[in-house]
């Protein structure tokens, strides 16, 4: 079953609620990179929204997904905790990886979302291996990579969705298309136009579909998982979408007008579904008002969750790179004990 | 197009730092040889996401100054097959991470084409790199890995620590014949020193620095150790004489010049940011040994990574990646 159902009232207003918590945790966590309060690299997904929810919309708890470097909208969509994804952001000990993995690296295996990447490509192997568990176990659980049109040139991309559809695997590659991989256009990056048409070459269905619009992506990935689930293998799709911010946070973007931007606003994936809900009945323009302050309270709370939380202890440094604890490494960490301060030199 | 790096001197110097330091190498070589080229992501147009080949795309266009797709396995292995066939390619892998991506054409093509052809053929690649935890990145972007390729039978690796060194080490990786991995560390783009202006100064891989003189101990340092390692020294002036070498080469590496170090301090501290079991550490440790055990007068220490990953937040990042603090502790133990 899928998790939320694009059929009912409550499935399309939990749809819209996802994209527009999707864009208020991203818009705040640029504005705290930009205050210095997140470090490292801040991937973001505002404009892209229709595509995580469309797609998580259509898939069952129990599936798994991969993610990328732009994570943030898919752990939304997946049904992760704001709060604990924005400390992970700050480097909290709460945070989903203890404050190890930060915004590229986000990750829930409880809710079957198997992280965050920040190699390009990374995901979609993984996503086949998840499937293969699946087939192996006989689950009836599916993996769906979200992937972006950048990371089908990559080599193990290809691999992965070869060894899928040669298996019938039950997987969907999702292909993230915002017409750029960080400062090149696709088209300096590919030889065929819409990259569904690699389908082909697998011998397995391959779609592009609107990825302005959550219903088309949701009717799509519904339809995928059905045949992986039929033991019918993979399916590929490829969403259109764009970014509206820069590649990560601090891009000069010397590469595209501001007038391109304005150009894919106009048909804004939140904007546009919450007309159709308002036109349709499913909500109020004051109902839409009051999801987006409940919406901008929630992530308030969540930035001061975030602040409010611990940030680890450096001999917490030492934690989790073995389920079977290595003297190596315990004599690092005792070293830390002994001197009380940075102390790794032998 | 010239085969051995040949040293020539300059009176002459003008401050760069690191990042200005490794493009005008990129340039001059460029200038010079019309076989060179530059490819990777990002690195045309948009100048490279770090900023160090900016302004090359509009000097030289987009045939010598390539932009790539996403396919590190891919343009890796065309640089090895362009070195193969007469082209000098300089390929930038933007994080050392990345290299994973690219493994097979590294370790089955490119370092050993030239040996199992019998000599046959000349491997005219430079593999251009940023290293190094600091930035908040974590783990996927923030590694050490180079002590995989100076180990690695066939391949050429160095790591300078001053933008001098970026100059001239460039330079002669470019010249070279041989495949050369060139690291750099992200935390250094912004350091400045004094850079020879002659577009002959080149500086021999396989010869390491004595940056400071010292009496007590040596420390050996790679990257950004150098420069920290060198603050360490002059704070500890008076106190404790350190000496401070950049090692430069990891590979090949010069023994003489460490050993002929400890012979007079008698103690070293050997201060690299790769991960400490089985590395960089362990290699010139076990070369004193080798050569110098009579002169040793104290254990040998090593500051590294203490074989983690980097890790995310800023308490733990700081925990594991050794800095001048590091470096002092491990002089204390010894003096
Ligand atoms: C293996 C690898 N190569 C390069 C990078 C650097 N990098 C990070 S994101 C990115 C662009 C990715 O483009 P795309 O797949 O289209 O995703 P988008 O950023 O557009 O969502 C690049 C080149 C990386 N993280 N991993
Ligand atoms: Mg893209």
């Amino acid at each position: 079953m899928s998790s939320i159902s694009i059929e009912d009232t409550d499935g399309r207003r939990e749809i819209l609620r996802r994209m527009l918590t999707i864009r208020e945790f991203d818009s705040t966590a640029g504005d705290l990179f930009a205050d210095g309060e997140i470090p490292g690299f801040v991937h973001l997904y505002i404009g892209e929204e229709a595509v995580a929810v469309g797609a998580c919309a259509a898939l069952d708890e129990e599936d798994y997904i991969t993610s990328t470097h732009r994570g943030h909208g898919h752990c939304i969509a997946k049904g992760l905790d704001p709060n604990r994804m924005m400390a992970e952001l700050f480097g909290r000990r709460d945070g989903y990886c203890n404050g190890k993995g930060g915004s590229m690296h986000i990750a829930d295996v409880e809710a079957n979302m198997l992280g965050a990447n920040g190699i390009v490509g990374a995901g979609p192997p993984l996503a086949t291996g998840a499937a293969l568990t699946s087939q192996f176990k006989g689950e009836d659980r599916i993996a769906l990579a979200f992937l972006g049109d950048g990371a089908v040139a990559q080599g193990q991309v290809h691999e992965a969705i070869n060894l899928a559809a040669t298996w019938d695997l039950p997987a969907v590659f999702l292909v993230e298309n915002n017409h750029f991989g960080e400062g090149t256009p696709a088209d300096e990056q590919h030889n065929i136009e819409n990259l569904s048409e690699t389908a082909e070459s697998y011998n397995i269905p391959g779609f592009t579909v609107d990825g302005m619009d959550v219903t088309a992506v949701n009717e799509a990935v519904a339809e995928a998982r059905e045949r992986a689930r039929n033991g019918e293998g993979p399916t590929l799709i490829e969403a259109d979408t764009y970014r509206y911010r820069g590649h990560f946070e601090g891009d000069p973007e010397p590469y595209r007008d501001e007038e391109d931007v304005k150009h894919w606003q106009e048909r804004d994936p939140i904007d546009t579904f919450a007309e159709r809900l308002i036109d349709r009945g499913d909500l109020t323009e004051a109902e839409l008002e009051e999801m987006r302050s409940e919406i901008a309270a929630e992530i308030e709370a969540a930035v001061e969750y975030a602040r409010d939380a611990d940030l680890p202890d450096p001999s917490e440094a030492y934690d989790d790179m073995f389920g079977e604890p290595v003297p190596e490494i315990e004599e690092f960490a005792s070293r830390l004990r002994a001197d009380g301060a940075g102390g790794d030199s032998r | 197009m010239s085969t051995q790096p040949e040293t020539a001197s300059s009176d002459r110097t003008e401050t760069l730092t690191v990042r200005e330091a490794i493009r005008a190498a990129l340039r001059e070589e460029m200038e010079q040889d019309e076989d060179v080229f530059v490819m990777g992501e990002d690195v045309g147009k948009f100048g490279g996401v770090l900023d160090v080949t900016d302004g090359l795309f509009e000097q030289f266009g987009g045939e010598r100054v390539r932009d790539t797709p996403i396919s590190e396995a891919g343009f890796v292995g065309a640089g090895v097959g362009a070195a193969a066939t007469g082209s000098r390619p300089v390929v930038e892998v933007m994080f050392s991470d990345f290299l994973g991506v690219s493994g097979e054409q590294i370790m089955n093509q490119m370092a050993k084409m030239r040996y199992m052809f019998g000599g046959k053929i000349e491997m005219p690649v430079t593999i251009r790199t940023t290293e190094g935890g600091g930035m908040g990145a974590a783990s996927q972007h923030s590694g050490t890995p180079h002590t995989w390729f100076a180990h690695f039978p066939g391949l050429k690796a160095v790591t300078p620590g001053t933008p001098a060194a970026a100059k001239g080490l460039l330079k002669s990786a470019i010249r070279s014949n041989d495949p050369v991995f060139f690291f750099e560390n992200k935390m250094m783009y912004e350091q400045s020193g004094e850079v020879p202006t002659d577009p002959g100064y080149t500086l021999p891989i396989g010869e390491a620095s004595v940056e400071r003189e010292g009496e007590d101990v040596t420390v050996v340092a790679t990257q950004r150790l150098v420069g920290e390692s060198l603050d360490v020294a002059e704070d500890l002036a008076g106190e404790t004489s350190v000496e401070v070498i950049d090692v430069r080469s990891l590979y090949p590496l010069d023994t003489d010049t460490l050993a002929d170090s400890i012979r007079k301090t008698g103690r070293m501290v050997v201060a690299d940011e790769s991960p400490i079991s089985y590395g960089v550490h362990a290699e010139i440790v076990t070369r004193m040994v080798e050569n110098e055990f009579f002169s040793l007068d104290a254990p040998l220490q090593r500051v590294g990574v203490p074989d983690t990953h980097i890790p995310f937040s800023s308490p733990l990042e700081d925990e594991v990646v050794p800095d001048g603090d590091d470096v002092r502790d491990a002089i204390s133990q010894v003096v």
